[in-house]
Parts: structure tokens; C-alpha cells; sequence
């Protein structure tokens, strides 16, 4: 996957990508609202493929899911991060939404062409520099496949409903 | 091999004898408690498509908190769908406007030391003062345990927060955890386990425990322990659970278990503390915050709005009025709190100073709902002042302690208490 960085700093919180006053609507509304505080151009001009990249403790805050949510739903194809808060690493693989763990996160400029590869854990620059990233553990990989936990849930019934038959 | 009180909580409910951090284990999920933002709205259509049934509805707790105050027609129906679905599935645990999931969880008597549990909302390692290892997740991971009843976790190392002394007068969990959010940052807890410990946390009573391990969220901790004693188990029995329910004696850390960290304070040398907006990081002694004048005093949220906290903000407004030109709004973290506020006469003192009664709910601390006026200056007993949370962008908000809030409150700029009260 490919695509254009937008670059944002550190401690990026999930009250700035899931707004509290939208929040009681749907993911439609909400996502138009996403980090409107810190960029009010990002939700109108990210385009399907594009890479959002941040520094330390990306996802801070909130436990709402609707932050993962609302990055995929604006067609982001990963975050790229110094480092990540953990509940938002684990709302973001369930919600199908990859997340690399990227110490050179710095080295990527806003606007920059950039290439992800999950399984390699490796990020590559237009220039031809490649940076690596924290692997994936493989069971996570798994979720990432099926699209997230909600359709890995459903293989994993549906595959259980077909072994012992009602 | 000497464990501590995270692994041995972690590995009882992974079935373990012991466990190592790092390692990727299964646990079983002994309580999921969720709200109406976190919990049916977003559960019941994952769980139609999946058709599939809750596991144990005996071990969920639904709590209402969030949207409760009814503002607009969205809000009505997130809290109307709640109360469909604990009806339907059958869910006896279900507290409906009577305050905020953390403090409702723990007044209720669910929380057990030993306990594994998880929470759809950050503030869950509320639950960690018990001796409970309980953790915050998102709607998605929620539905993955109440299908399966089980969770993976990554074995968390442990980072020991020693606090020794005595704290002095007008000093705080609010304080301690503020200083800590600026020393260490908002991901010095590094997704591990923190736990805290020293004569000066066990001389905390237990909802003040609950604000250290509350606000463990701010430190960017998975959990936050505290392990349980005498004074856990009063609480507990106050609560309503049985004597024979309770055993704290196998919770705790073992000398010489493997530690990530192990950080010494002195209690006696901690000074009110101030958090300057946009983050809870931006902690300062509060005598550097003193010519700051504010238009609103907060005194809500599961951080800062339990009897204790009430009790603290009494402290210094009873027989004074707030000053001129100043908002001082109260919501009480539980009704429960609220009703025992009133018979021990704190809520009295409270609404004599001139303070306003807000419903026993999140409120303004989520920003869900009403919300602070652009340019407001607040100053908040809340966990957060990220930019925007409680209001526009260009709304300030000062954490602080229920002391200084209402210290602040009274004076009409952020104000030490320890001064107000000479």
C-alpha cells in the first residue's frame, strides 16, 4: 500500500480525532470533524491510501473506538507512529485500521510518497530509504487480514456453527 | 520466582501458576462493565450480525453516564437503546442515571481484590485500587468478551510508585497524579502496569486510591494497582459484600519480583499542583498559576466528584461565598455520594458558597453534552484538558485538586488553598 503522508506531532489525543460533540452521531458526520482542531484541512483532503504519521503516543486519551473508526472511514491506509497509546494500538487493529510502530517516524516530510509493507514491518520513502518498524505480532496480522476483530469473529462462529451442525 | 501483584493477577485468570512479562497470554474475564457510549449503541448491531449471544450476562455491568442528561434527540435515543438492550438480554446489572460507571462499579460492590476485569471506557484501572487487574477497551474489544469471555494480553511489567510520608494539608491523589503526569509524561506509564505503594498511598482512604489508579489513564498505564488491605476491606463490606467473598491475602507484590521501574517520592514534599492547559502534563506547583483568573470552578467527573472530593471542596468553602463573577458548578460523581454529601452536610456547604448542582453524570468532563463557552476559564477537578475536550479550542482548562478548585472558586483566580484556609 502507498500513499501521502499527513505528519502531525506528539501526544495526538483521541478528543482531537473523535470530536465529544459529534460523537453522538454517526461515523459519516463524526469523521468530517476528525483532527479539525489540529489541521481543519486534514478530514476534507485526505485521500483513499494516504498515510496519517505522528510522533510519541499517538491515540492518547479516550477508549473511543470511533478514533480508529473515523481514520479508516476517511480511507487513511495506515498510522504511522514514534509510538502509539495502547488502547487506541488495540482499537486500531480491531477496527482494521494498521498501526506501525516507527522510531524514524520524524524522517517522513508532510506530503511525502510512502510505501508500507505490514508483513516486512518496513516503510519505504520515494527516495528509496526504507525505515523499519516494530514487527506486528502475527496473531495481530491475523485480525488485520480478516479486516478486523468483528469480521475475524464472525469467520471464526460461522466456521464453529459448521462443525456441529444445529 | 518472585512475582508481582500484576503477574499474579494476570495469571490466575489465564490459568496459570505464574507468567512472564512479554509474554502474550488468554485471560478469562471475571467483569465487563460498560456505558451507553461505549456499550449497546455500538454492541447490539455487531452482535445482531454475528448472531451470537452474551456469554455470561451475570458478569456485565451497564452503567448510563455519558448521555444521560438528555440534551437532544441523539442523546435521548443512545440512552433509550441502552435501556432496550439490558431489557432484552436480560442484564440485572444495570444502573441507569445514578453516576459514573467508575464510582457506580465500585459503590455497588462488584470489584473484588484477585478480581479480572475490563472496562469500555479509559478510566477503567479505576478498578486497579482494589487489587483488581482492570483495564480499558475499546466497543470492538468489548464485543469480542462478552461473546468468548475472554481476552489477550501481552504480561505487563511493572512500574512501582512508592510515595512515603506524610502528604501535607491541601495536598491530594490529584496532586500526586499531576506531578506524575508531568514528570514521566503521558506515556511514562508505557502501557504497563503501575502500581502504587508507600505509607503515604496506604494511608489514603479508598476513593482517593481510586483517583490515583483513575487517572493512571492520563500516565498512559494499562492498569494502575494498589493492593488491598484493611482499608479496602471496609470498604468493601460497606459496599455489601460478604466477608467470605473477600481475600486480599495472596494480592500483593513478592519482595525482589522483577520490576521495570521503581520510582521513591517523598509525601511531605509535594505541593498543590496545577495543570495548565492543553494537557494534563503541563503540571506546575500551583504557587506558579496564582495571578491566573478564572470564570468557572468544576468540581465533577469520576476523578474529581466523589464524597471524598466533595468532602475536600466543603473543606474550604464552608461559611465563604464563591467570588464575584465566578461559576461554581458541582456534579457529583453518584448519587450515592450525592445523598451521603447531603446528610453529612458537605452538599449543603457546597450550594451555600454558591455553587451549582449538576446531574450525577460525566457532564461536561466527556464534552458529549453541554460544553464550556469559547475563551471560558476554567479550572477543573477532571482527568483532561486536551484542547477542545470541554469546550471550543479556545477554551483554557486548569486541572486541579478539589482543594484548589474551590480555593480558586473563592478567591476568583487560581488560588492555593493552603493560604485561603490561614
Amino acid at each position: 500500500m502507498s500513499g501521502r503522508a499527513w505528519v502531525f506531532g506528539d501526544d495526538v489525543d483521541t478528543d482531537a480525532i473523535a470530536p465529544g460533540a459529534w460523537m453522538k452521531f454517526d461515523i459519516d458526520v463524526l469523521s468530517r470533524h476528525c483532527l479539525e482542531a489540529l489541521d481543519p484541512a486534514f478530514a476534507r483532503g485526505v485521500r483513499a491510501g494516504d498515510v496519517l504519521v505522528a510522533g510519541r503516543n499517538f491515540g492518547c486519551g479516550s477508549s473511543r473506538e470511533q478514533a480508529a473508526q473515523a481514520l479508516r472511514h476517511l480511507g487513511l491506509a495506515a498510522v504511522v507512529a514514534r509510538s502509539f497509546a495502547g488502547l487506541f494500538y488495540r482499537n486500531a487493529i480491531n477496527l482494521g485500521l494498521p498501526v506501525l510502530e516507527c522510531e524514524q517516524a520524524g524522517r517522513i516530510p508532510a506530503g511525502a510518497e510512502v510505501a508500507l509493507d505490514l508483513e516486512a514491518a518496513a516503510i519505504r520513502l520515494a527516495g528509496g530509504e526504507t525505515l523499519r518498524c516494530a514487527p506486528i505480532p502475527g496473531f495481530l496480522l491475523d485480525i488485520l487480514r480478516a479486516g478486523g476483530l468483528l469480521n475475524q469473529l464472525e469467520r471464526r462462529l460461522a466456521a464453529a456453527r459448521e462443525r456441529k451442525p444445529a | 520466582m518472585p512475582q508481582t501483584l500484576a503477574q499474579k493477577l494476570v495469571a490466575r485468570a489465564a490459568g496459570r501458576a505464574a507468567v512472564t512479562p512479554g509474554e502474550i497470554v488468554v485471560c478469562r474475564v471475571d467483569l465487563a462493565m460498560f456505558h451507553d457510549s461505549s456499550g449497546p449503541r455500538r454492541l447490539k448491531p455487531m452482535l445482531e450480525r454475528l448472531g451470537a449471544r452474551l456469554w455470561d450476562p451475570a458478569r456485565i455491568v451497564l452503567v448510563t453516564d455519558h448521555y444521560v442528561t438528555g440534551d437532544d434527540a441523539e442523546s435521548r435515543a443512545i440512552v433509550g437503546l441502552a435501556r432496550d438492550w439490558a431489557r432484552a438480554e436480560g442484564i440485572r446489572n444495570f444502573h441507569d442515571g445514578v453516576g459514573i460507571c467508575h464510582v457506580v462499579l465500585a459503590e455497588s460492590g462488584y470489584l473484588r481484590p484477585g478480581m479480572f476485569a475490563v472496562g469500555a471506557d479509559s478510566h477503567s484501572p479505576t478498578g486497579g485500587a482494589f487489587g483488581a487487574y482492570m483495564f480499558g477497551i475499546g466497543a470492538t474489544e468489548m464485543l469480542g468478551v462478552v461473546v468468548t469471555g475472554e481476552i489477550w494480553l501481552r504480561v505487563p511489567d511493572t512500574i512501582l510508585i512508592e510515595w512515603n510520608g506524610r502528604f501535607g494539608d491541601c495536598v491530594c491523589a490529584k496532586d500526586v497524579m499531576l506531578y506524575l503526569c508531568e514528570r514521566f509524561g503521558l506515556d511514562g506509564g508505557a502501557y504497563q502496569a503501575l502500581e502504587y505503594a508507600g505509607s503515604a498511598v496506604e494511608a489514603l482512604p479508598m476513593q482517593e486510591r481510586m483517583t490515583l489508579a483513575n487517572m493512571t489513564a492520563e500516565l498512559g498505564g494499562q492498569t494502575g494497582l494498589i493492593a488491598p488491605d484493611a482499608v479496602t476491606c471496609d470498604y468493601l463490606a460497606q459496599a455489601g459484600v460478604r466477608e467470605s467473598e473477600i481475600d486480599i491475602a495472596p494480592w500483593r507484590s513478592d519482595a525482589g519480583a522483577p520490576l521495570a521501574a521503581h520510582h521513591r517520592f517523598d509525601a511531605g514534599a509535594l505541593a498543590p499542583q496545577v495543570a495548565a492547559p492543553h494537557s494534563p502534563a503541563n503540571a506546575r506547583p500551583v504557587a506558579e498559576f496564582e495571578n491566573v483568573a478564572i470564570d468557572v470552578a468544576y468540581v465533577g467527573a469520576c476523578t474529581g466528584a466523589k464524597l471524598e472530593d466533595l468532602r475536600m471542596a466543603a473543606r474550604l468553602l464552608r461559611g465563604r461565598r464563591v467570588a464575584r463573577g465566578v461559576e461554581l458548578l458541582v456534579a457529583p460523581a453518584s448519587r450515592k455520594d450525592q445523598d451521603a454529601a447531603r446528610r453529612e452536610g458537605v452538599l449543603g456547604a457546597l450550594e451555600d458558597a454558591g455553587a451549582r448542582l449538576l446531574p450525577n453524570a460525566c457532564g461536561l468532563c466527556a464534552g458529549y453534552g453541554e460544553r464550556f463557552a469559547p475563551e471560558a476559564r476554567v479550572v477543573s477537578t477532571t482527568a483532561r484538558n486536551f484542547r477542545g475536550r470541554m469546550g471550543a479550542a479556545s477554551t483554557e482548562v486548569f486541572l486541579a485538586s478539589p482543594y484548589t478548585v474551590a480555593a480558586s472558586a473563592l478567591v476568583g483566580r487560581i488560588a492555593d488553598p493552603r493560604a485561603v484556609l490561614q
